[in-house]
């Protein structure tokens, strides 16, 4: 059974999926070489991973129909890798990512992923779009009217050509449209081949020229986990939206261990980092693409078309790829967050904006994501230690009624809303309507009662539930005794 | 007279008056036929899939959207099928209808959002315009 389905998945939607693999490749190498240049290395570096990722993923991904490649969220990551220790580290640093990847897969972490709020990821695919806008701005400085004039052009273009059809990727046409009037005007505008060389040959298999030492290995480590998380997070939300899109399941797991099996491979063959493609994989599904071929045939296309059109892809003016960044940034971000911000909870609200701050500060989507989770934590446990005692009086007896959840982060209220200095002879504190989750609970339970005992009043503790309990047992045996 | 029926969808308030009228209609002829139809619209999924982040299972919100109505079809006795289509809502119903011969398309006057309508123009409109069958818009 297992595998009939999976050449289905190879051989399901043959036309659908060649045709829409030809669009992907399409529409794949303008960004495939803007990434590069927001890394700092050769476009030829994002080309031979977007070609070796797309080609692994189809055989091992765990979403047919989904597509991965160089990504701007993972080229944002190693900027800094980059430029301080140059471009072998960065092919370490993606091996070594596929390894954590994998390892992710094995253990089987994907359904970790629920702990990560709604509202870090809207900040997250939010930040990113802000990142890669903010990553364009460089090209415009110190340049003539004529720059704007063709990433205005680009764009107008990007968003009007699908009104006359929709067959051909707007942005391609864009891309050709703008190219053939610079090469033709011959404005001496910069242009791709100004930030590094294209070769037109296949990538080979190398091992990256770095030492094997514990240095190394500290170089790279940091940016590895940051890569592995990113990229994981990116390819399963665009997993998601691919079941979500095509009404079927994916497997999660199956995707980790891919995305890192596609890591390795691509950096042993000199390319960089990547992860699944949100805007691609829509662009995939919508062009009829469904199955396994579909990511197959975009990678080798891609390749093939840079073979055999390297010379004219050189002559891109980078006004043109700026003014695709800009469209991906725009549709990366999410703007129903924006309408809808002052509806949701303010604390929600807070964590996506503290999120997206984070990584625009820090120029790392790893940090946001993880501060966005703390503080999402923090905000969460101070919901829930909010903890009442209510209490009734009868003769010289009182009974305090305790209400909410008792952990570490209520205690210290808990042990104030008891007066211990009352003058009745006996004391009972139900806990029927509570939980007892954590040690600190069960010390402050002890506590109330020695304090209480202290006073000579006669403690019972009752209506502990089956769970709390059975804690309680485990960790004191002071109480329960009378 | 009206024996085919589509009714498009969304799980609005509005579709379900629009359902309401389907049902009538479809009461009118015991071997009377109804589908009912839902699109996925590719342009909305990923704000779809973000802002049900941590809710259940995605998939089956699509299906619950339709539990409303299914019901109410069982409950009136008429027969049914549902049908979910993938793409821009207007033109995916307009094919559907179109190439199955419906004899009538019933749907809602407006959808589940306001906004989105009054910029793109109604996905009810471009159904009234460009369907070959009559088209009950409800309001």
């Amino acid at each position: 059974m297992e595998r009939l389905s999976y050449k289905n998945e190879w051989f399901g939607n043959i036309k659908g999926d060649i045709l829409s693999g030809i669009v992907v490749a399409l529409a794949l190498i303008p960004e495939a070489i803007a990434f590069s240049i927001i890394a700092g290395v050769d476009p030829m570096v994002g080309l031979y991973a977007s070609f070796t990722i797309a080609v692994t993923i189809a055989f091992v991904g765990g979403r047919p129909g989904m597509i991965s490649a160089a990504t701007g969220a993972m080229a944002l990551l190693f900027i800094d890798l980059v430029a301080n220790h140059g471009l072998e580290y960065l092919l370490a640093a993606t091996i070594l990512t596929g390894v954590l990847q994998i390892l992710f897969g094995v253990f089987k972490l994907a359904r970790y992923m629920k702990f990560i709020p709604r509202s870090v990821m809207i900040g997250f695919v939010n930040a990113l779009a802000i990142m890669i806008f903010t990553s364009q701005l460089p090209h415009f400085e110190g340049e003539g009217w004529i720059v704007f004039a063709l990433v205005g052009l680009t764009l107008a273009i990007i968003y009007l050509f699908p009104y006359l059809t929709k067959a051909v990727p707007s942005t391609l046409v864009a891309i050709v449209a703008v190219t053939a009037l610079s090469i033709f005007m011959n404005y001496g505008i910069r242009t791709v081949g100004d930030m590094g060389a294209i070769t037109q040959t296949l990538p080979v298999f190398l091992l990256p020229q770095i030492s094997l030492s514990f240095e190394t290995l500290a170089i790279i480590f940091p940016y590895s986990i940051a890569l592995a998380v990113v990229g994981l997070l990116e390819s399963l939300l665009t997993a998601s939206i691919v079941d979500d899109m095509t009404d079927s399941d994916s497997n999660k797991n199956v995707e980790s261990r891919g995305q890192g099996i596609a890591n390795i491979i691509t950096g042993f063959f000199g390319g960089m980092a990547g992860c699944a493609m949100i805007g691609q994989s829509v662009i995939n599904v919508k062009s009829g693409g469904r199955g396994r071929l579909s990511a197959l045939v975009a990678g080798m296309f891609l390749m093939f078309l840079i073979v055999v059109l390297g010379n004219i892809v050189i002559q891109i003016p980078m006004a043109a790829l700026a003014g695709v960044m800009i469209m991906v940034s725009i549709s990366t971000f999410d703007w129903n967050s924006i309408r809808t911000l002052h509806l949701i909870p303010r604390t929600d609200a807070l964590v996506m904006v503290v999120t997206v701050l984070t990584v625009v500060m820090t120029h790392n989507l790893a940090i946001g994501v993880f501060t966005g989770i703390l503080l999402s934590a923090i905000f969460f446990v101070s919901k829930i230690s909010n903890i009442k005692v209510d209490s009734k009086l009868e003769g010289s007896h009182r009974t305090y009624f305790v209400k909410g959840e008792m952990f570490f982060a209520s205690v210290t209220d808990l042990l104030a809303k008891f007066d211990y200095k009352e003058r009745v002879k006996s004391v009972d504190i139900d806990l029927s309507r509570t939980h007892v989750w954590d040690d600190s609970a069960v010390a402050a339970v002890d506590k109330i009662v020695s304090k209480f005992e202290e006073n000579n009043i006669i403690v019972v503790v009752k209506g502990l539930n089956e769970d709390s309990t059975e804690l309680v047992n485990k960790l004191a045996n002071k109480l329960g005794s009378h | 007279m009206y024996k085919k029926i589509l009714l498009a969808t969304d799980g609005s308030e509005h579709s379900k008056r629009a359902a309401e009228n389907a049902l009538t209609i479809g009461k009118c002829n015991f071997d009377s036929k109804m589908e009912i139809v839902y699109v996925i619209n590719h342009d909305k999924v990923k704000s779809d899939v973000l802002s049900n982040w941590n809710t259940a299972e995605i998939g089956d919100k699509h299906k619950s959207r339709l539990k409303d109505i299914e019901q109410m079809a069982i409950e009136s006795g008429v027969s049914y099928e549902t049908k979910i289509l993938h793409g821009d809502p207007g033109p995916a119903i307009v094919e559907y209808a179109n190439k199955n011969h419906f004899d009538v398309v019933v749907i809602g006057s407006r959808g589940l959002n306001g906004l989105q309508e009054f910029v793109l123009g109604s996905v009810s409109h471009k159904v009234a315009k460009r369907a070959n069958c009559p088209v009950l818009i409800v309001k």
